[in-house]
């Protein structure tokens, strides 16, 4: 069943993911790509990372792809022309090597982490996408990197409204 | 159970999609998303060793990367619209010079 759950969800998230490349508008793109966030969204949830789940939902479909299809239909942007300056082999030399570069990795990873790798139980995995305890471990022994997260979205929103500005 | 192969074989796929978009992709709107699904992918990978070592510490990563990448994509799209403004176009073979 849980298999069941992850099969169905990573199939759409492929699909969803070569979409994006397959299509020409940037608008249809941005909706496979949220596709894409969405059903990841279900694997942490099927993992039992509800915080990870939530915060998939809110900050990358909720913010970020907001933002993307925001800046799109600001900037008018069209679909893309065939350059005549492009590689006509490369069209057909891409597909096949992407495939075979996948199929060596999935060998690399079956290989190094096969299936009958046993279960750690430290922590029960109802409790594993606990969000307090990620809340008491961010406070705690990760409270640098949070407190600089904080100055990063600060640097981030600085620059974003200087980038913005009339007169660059 | 899902066995951690699978998960890590899917994120190897989405950073596999995502480098091939952004290396053939000629938008530049596209070639930023491409980006994203790279970051995705890579979070993917941290929850499944999260999940199969039974620590958090993995899935509070992901937290980090998920604040870098909202910072990133605000910068990101800002310069996408200066290089607009500027340009007036979004095709990355266009814009080859540092300054025009």
């Amino acid at each position: 069943m849980e298999l069941m759950i992850f099969l169905i969800l990573a199939g759409i998230c492929t699909i969803s993911a070569a979409n994006i490349l397959i299509q020409r508008q940037p608008i249809y793109s941005a909706l496979s790509l949220i596709v894409t966030f969405v059903s990841l969204a279900g694997i942490y949830l099927q993992m039992h990372a509800e915080f990870i789940a939530v915060m998939q939902v809110v900050v990358y479909t909720g913010a970020i792809m907001v933002l993307f299809v925001f800046v799109i239909m600001l900037l008018n942007a069209r679909s893309e022309q065939e350059s005549p300056h492009r590689l006509r082999l490369m069209k057909y030399l891409v597909p096949p090597l992407v495939i075979l570069l996948i199929f060596e990795v999935g060998w690399v990873i079956f290989r190094s982490f096969p299936d009958e790798t046993v279960q750690i139980s430290g922590i029960p995995t109802s409790m594993a996408g606990n969000t307090q305890s990620i809340g008491r471990m961010l406070f705690t022994s990760y409270v640098l990197p949070f407190e600089l997260t904080s100055i990063l979205l600060l640097v981030g929103i600085v620059g974003a409204i200087l980038l913005a500005k009339k007169e660059l | 159970m899902v066995p951690l192969s699978y998960y890590l074989l899917l994120s190897a796929v989405l950073f596999t999609l995502g480098v091939l978009g952004f290396l053939i992709k000629r938008n530049v709107i596209t070639v930023f998303m491409c980006i994203e699904l790279m970051l995705n992918a890579v979070n993917l990978s941290f929850v499944g060793f999260a999940r199969q070592s039974s620590l958090l510490n993995g899935q509070v990563f992901v937290f980090f990367v998920m604040a870098v990448a909202a910072a990133e994509a605000a910068v990101g799209l800002g310069i996408i619209m200066a290089l607009f403004r500027n340009r007036q176009t979004l095709d990355v073979d266009e814009a080859h010079l540092m300054k025009w």
